[in-house]
């Protein structure tokens, strides 16, 4: 089931912090589709496709795409209007 | 006396050498990949459906299902490095589906349920090459391997046969779709191990 392969925001904490030196499971992310603001330890995160998905909780619209090579990372955080980080 | 086939080079996991492109391994099971939720379409709202310059060309599930279909016996491989052998599917090839719709493009932008989109020439989907599958293994695709219907281009990397495709858009140019638009590569040859941009 679909359900099963489907992790929360906190599976992506550790590549986040890897990619961007800070935690980010406790920044808001606003989606562009259906503007809900949720944390991104609540995001829906897919992580055995060939890349790591993110998608909205509300409205399951893709937020962010995240592709790893051997040599090079690929992100594109498009479906997100906005991402704010606590200080 | 156990038969060793020429070629096999006997260790788990790997395979025929001529039938294991490199970098990946053979593998028994039929992983799952999935970049999001599994949909659930009912097979009275699914629809196929052709876009082109002129009027599109639809079929529901009982028309695609008169189409001529085609039993196929191909080698898959992914991009995450598995490959599975032998693999029994039965479909439409877009050869048929194509002999539908008048058209002078060269390349298609599959669309499918959940927003997947993937891109290919259309050289590397005719005269034989590609299928619209609807059966595995002598049964109904399963939902979580693409059913009711999936893209199946098994001599190109598996990301390019897509889940739950509901249709095509043919086009001028070739226009990259979900993963190849972020990353992996526009074409996705396994025996050219064209995996991500630039390889």
């Amino acid at each position: 089931m679909a359900d099963e392969r489907r992790l929360d925001g906190n599976a992506i904490g550790g590549l986040m912090l890897e990619l961007f030196g800070v935690e980010m499971t406790t920044a808001t992310g606003v989606c562009r589709t259906c503007g809900a603001a949720d944390l991104v330890a609540r995001l829906e995160v897919y992580m055995d496709a060939p890349g790591t998905i993110v998608r909205c909780a509300h409205c399951r619209a893709v937020l962010m795409r995240i592709v790893r090579a051997p040599e090079r990372t690929w992100l594109d955080f498009s479906g997100l209007r906005s991402i704010e980080l606590p200080r | 006396m156990p038969v060793i086939s020429r070629g096999f080079r006997g260790r788990r996991g790997e395979g025929p050498s001529d039938r294991i492109p490199p970098g990946q391994h053979r593998v028994d099971d039929f992983p799952v990949l999935s970049a999001g939720p599994t949909p659930h379409t009912p097979l009275e709202q699914w629809t196929f459906t052709i876009e082109s310059g002129a009027e599109p060309v639809t079929w529901t599930w009982d028309e695609f299902r008169a189409l001529p279909r085609e039993e196929v016996t191909v080698d898959i491989h992914c991009v995450t490095k598995w490959s599975k052998l032998d693999t029994v599917w039965e479909g439409v090839s877009l050869d048929t589906l194509l002999g539908h719709v008048e058209h002078d493009a060269s390349y298609l932008v599959a669309f499918c349920d959940g927003g997947y989109t993937t891109n290919l020439p259309l050289e590397h989907v005719t005269d034989g090459k590609a299928w619209v599958a609807y059966g595995y293994d002598g049964e109904p695709l399963e939902p979580e391997h693409g059913g009711p219907a999936r893209l199946l281009v098994p001599h190109l990397y598996f990301w390019k046969s897509a889940k739950w495709i509901r249709g095509f858009r043919l086009q001028d140019e070739d226009e990259p779709g979900f993963w190849e638009s972020n990353g992996y590569h526009l074409l996705g040859d396994p025996w050219q191990e064209q995996r991500y941009w630039g390889d």
